[in-house]
C-alpha cells in the first residue's frame, strides 16, 4: 500500500461535523489532459487566448440550454442545510469543499455576467469577474466533487450540485483546460471500445480464461460469449469487469445468471463500456457518442435486449438518458425494460425460484450493502418506488445469511459517495479520495465493530476500486470489499453442478 | 521527469511510466526499483517478463486473473493469488509492476 503523505482522517464513534479549516485544500487539483487527449473530444488542446471572453460565451450557452443551470444560479438562499452533507467537506475540513460553497465559485461569474445587479454593483451582490484565480478555483474544487448529489437530497430547492460541477467542467474543457483522466478515458472509449484500452483478442484471451476457472469449479460449461450474433441478450458491462477484482468476481457471476437463465447473450468488444465518462465531464456531446456505439453494437449484433452490469454512473446514463440520447430502441423485444439491470434480471429468477442457492456457501462472511451514488439518487430498478434499494439487498439476502445494514443516515438516497465517483478515480487526487472516503468508512467501520461485518458489498465498478485502494489507508484490508453478483456466484448451484455434499455421498454409496 | 539509467536519459509520464514502451531496458526496472527501497529478485523479474510479454502479444497489460492464474500455472498454485503479487509489488500489480515493465498505466475504473 502507498504510504500517505497527509493526514488520514481518524473514524470518530459518532460523525462528527468538523470546525472548518479554510484553503487546507487548495493545493489539490488532477493532472491536466495534454492536447492530444482534449482534440480527440473536439476541446482545444490548450488554454485558447481570449479565454475569459470564450467561458462567459459558453456559459451563456449552457444557461440558455439548461434551464436547471439557471435556477440553480438563482434560487440558493444560503439556508446552510447542505453545509455539512458533502463528504468532500466532512474529510477535508475545506469550506470551499461546502456544496454551497462549490455552487458559489460559478454563482459569483454567473452574477458578474449574466445578472443586472452583478454587472452594476458587482460588491453588493458577491458578483466577481472571472480571473485566473477563479479559473484556478473551478479546476481544484469542480475535481474535488464526485457528483454525487447528496446535497441536493437536503437542499429545499433541490440545487444539484453536480449539474453545476459538470457545467464548470465543460466550460472548462471548451476553454482548452481539461482533466487528463477522464478524457484520455473517453479517448481511449473512442479508439478501441472500452476506458481500459482492452483489444478484442485480449477481451476473448480474458473470457476463454473464466470459462476455464469455471468449468474447474464446477464442472459446468458456462459460456462467456463475445461478439456473437443472433443471441438475446447484450450484456454491457464496465471494463474493469474484465480487468480488476472484486470486479471479474461479478462478471462470473453474471455469466452463471444467464446460464442458468438459459438466455443466449454476448459482450461486445465493440461496445466493451458500460461507464460513460462523458456524464462527468458534462459533455452532452461526448456522452452521446460513447452511448452511440451502444446502439450500433445491438443493431449489428441483432440482439433483442439490453442488460447492463454493476457500474453506478453508467445505470444513471443508460436508465434516465439513454432513450433520448440513442433511441428510439424500438428494435429491441419491448416487454422487456429497455435497458435492464443485471440486479433486476437476477432478482426476477430469484423470485421465480428459478436459481438455487445455497446461502451457507457465504458463511464466511457477514455482509453490508454500499449504495452507489448514481443508482441511489439519479436510478430506479423494478417496478416499484425504491426498487433500486431493495433489489440488490434482496439479492444478497438470497445469497448470505448474515447481513446487516450501515447507519439509516449513510444509506439509501441518504447514502454517502465512496470518494472515488465523477471522475476522481485517479491517483492525482488520492488525497481527496481518501479522506472523502471517511463518512462512509465511519459508517462501515460502526457495523464491524457493532454487528461483526466482515464485508462490504456493492455494485459499480467505481465504488469497488476505490475501496480497494482507500481501506487500507483506514487500517481495513482490501478484500473487504465485494460484488454482489460475486456473492450470487458463490451460492448458486448449477444444474448439473456436482456439490461436495452430494459427492461425498455418492463416494460414501 | 526522465530518469537516468546507465547514463541514458528515459523520458517518464507524470506518474513516473515509461513514456516509450521500446525505451525499455531492464536497467529501467533496476532504477525504478531502486527508487522505491526495492530489491529485484528472479520472483519480481518473472512477474515483469510474463507483463512484457503478454504487453507485446495483446497491447495491454494482462488482466488480474489472467496474471495470477499464469503465476500459478508457472510457480505453483498457492503463488497464483493477488495475495503473492501484492507482497512482491507492495503498491499492486498494476501501479508498481507494470511501471517496472514499462508498460503504460492501465486506466479506467481499476
Amino acid at each position: 500500500m502507498a504510504k500517505a503523505d497527509f493526514q488520514v482522517p481518524e473514524l470518530k464513534e459518532y460523525a462528527e461535523i468538523p470546525e472548518i479549516k479554510p484553503g487546507v485544500m487548495a493545493h489539490s487539483k488532477p493532472f491536466k489532459s495534454k492536447p492530444d487527449f482534449q482534440e480527440a473530444l473536439g476541446f482545444p488542446g490548450e488554454l485558447v487566448e481570449d479565454w475569459q471572453k470564450k467561458a462567459i460565451n459558453k456559459m451563456g450557452d449552457l444557461l440558455g440550454r439548461y434551464r436547471s443551470l439557471r435556477v440553480y444560479m438563482d434560487a440558493c438562499v444560503k439556508c446552510g442545510a447542505c453545509t455539512d452533507k458533502c463528504h468532500y467537506y466532512l474529510g477535508t475540513h475545506d469550506p470551499k469543499n461546502m456544496p454551497v460553497a462549490r455552487q458559489d465559485l460559478l454563482r459569483k461569474v454567473y452574477r458578474r455576467y449574466f445578472t443586472l445587479a452583478g454587472r452594476l454593483f458587482p460588491d453588493l451582490v458577491g458578483a466577481t469577474d472571472l480571473t485566473e484565480d477563479v479559473l484556478g478555483d473551478w479546476y481544484n474544487y469542480y475535481h474535488q466533487c464526485s457528483q454525487c448529489r447528496r446535497c441536493s437530497v437536503f437542499c429545499p430547492y433541490g440545487i444539484d450540485t453536480a449539474e453545476i460541477s459538470m457545467a464548470a467542467r465543460e466550460i472548462m474543457d471548451s476553454i482548452g483546460v481539461g482533466q487528463k483522466y477522464c478524457n484520455e478515458i473517453i479517448g481511449k472509449v473512442y479508439k478501441i471500445g472500452n476506458n481500459l484500452g482492452l483489444p478484442g483478442p485480449a477481451l476473448a484471451d480474458t473470457l476463454e480464461g473464466l470459462e476455464e476457472d469455471v468449468f474447474d469449479e464446477t464442472g459446468v460449461e458456462v459460456k462467456y460469449p463475445l461478439d456473437q450474433e443472433g443471441v438475446d441478450i447484450l450484456l454491457i458491462t464496465p471494463s474493469a469487469d474484465f480487468f480488476a477484482e472484486p470486479h471479474v468476481d461479478g462478471l462470473i457471476g453474471y455469466g452463471k445468471v444467464f446460464h442458468e437463465a438459459g438466455v443466449s447473450w454476448t459482450l461486445s468488444s465493440y461496445a466493451s463500456e458500460a461507464a460513460n465518462f462523458g456524464m462527468f465531464i458534462g459533455s452532452y456531446d461526448n456522452m452521446r457518442r460513447v452511448s452511440m456505439r451502444i446502439r450500433e453494437a445491438a443493431i449489428k449484433l441483432g440482439v433483442k435486449r439490453i442488460v447492463f452490469g454493476e457500474c453506478g454512473h453508467a445505470w444513471r446514463v443508460a436508465y434516465s438518458f439513454l432513450n433520448t440520447l440513442v433511441g428510439p430502441w424500438d428494435f429491441l423485444d419491448p416487454r422487456y425494460p429497455v435497458p435492464q439491470h443485471i440486479c433486476e434480471f437476477t432478482y426476477d429468477l430469484i423470485q421465480q425460484g428459478k436459481l438455487r442457492l445455497d446461502k451457507s456457501r457465504n458463511d464466511d462472511m457477514v455482509l453490508t450493502y454500499h449504495d452507489s451514488c448514481n443508482v441511489a439518487r439519479a436510478s430506479r430498478m423494478g417496478d416499484k418506488p425504491g426498487g433500486q434499494f431493495d433489489i440488490p439487498r434482496a439479492i444478497i439476502r438470497a445469497s448470505c445469511n448474515h447481513f446487516y445494514d450501515m447507519d439509516e443516515e449513510t444509506i439509501r438516497d441518504r447514502t454517502f459517495c465512496c470518494g472515488g465517483g465523477g471522475g476522481l478515480l485517479t491517483d492525482d487526487l488520492m488525497e481527496v479520495r481518501v479522506k472523502g472516503a471517511q463518512p462512509r468508512v465511519e459508517a462501515l467501520n460502526h457495523v464491524i465493530q457493532e454487528k461483526g461485518v466482515t464485508h462490504m458489498a456493492a455494485i459499480c465498478a467505481i465504488c469497488k476500486s476505490q475501496f480497494t485502494k482507500v481501506l487500507p489507508y483506514y487500517g481495513m484490508d482490501m478484500g473487504q470489499i465485494v460484488s454482489v453478483h460475486q456473492l450470487v456466484s458463490n451460492a448458486l448451484i448449477l444444474t448439473g453442478q456436482e456439490t461436495e455434499e452430494e459427492e461425498a455421498v455418492e463416494a460414501a454409496a | 521527469m526522465p530518469i537516468e539509467v546507465n547514463g541514458k536519459a528515459f523520458e517518464t509520464d507524470e506518474e513516473g511510466y515509461l513514456a516509450n514502451i521500446n525505451d525499455w531496458e531492464p536497467g529501467v526496472a533496476e532504477v525504478m526499483s531502486k527508487e522505491d527501497d526495492l530489491e529485484l529478485t528472479d520472483e519480481h523479474w518473472d512477474i515483469i517478463n510474463f507483463l512484457r510479454e503478454y504487453y507485446e502479444e495483446y497491447q495491454i497489460a494482462p488482466a488480474v486473473r489472467v496474471l495470477t492464474k499464469a503465476v500459478g500455472k508457472k510457480m505453483g498454485k498457492d503463488k497464483g493469488n493477488s495475495k503473492y503479487l501484492y507482497g512482491l509489488f507492495p503498491y499492486g500489480p498494476a501501479k508498481q509492476a507494470c511501471r517496472y515493465a514499462g508498460l503504460p498505466k492501465p486506466t479506467g475504473c481499476v
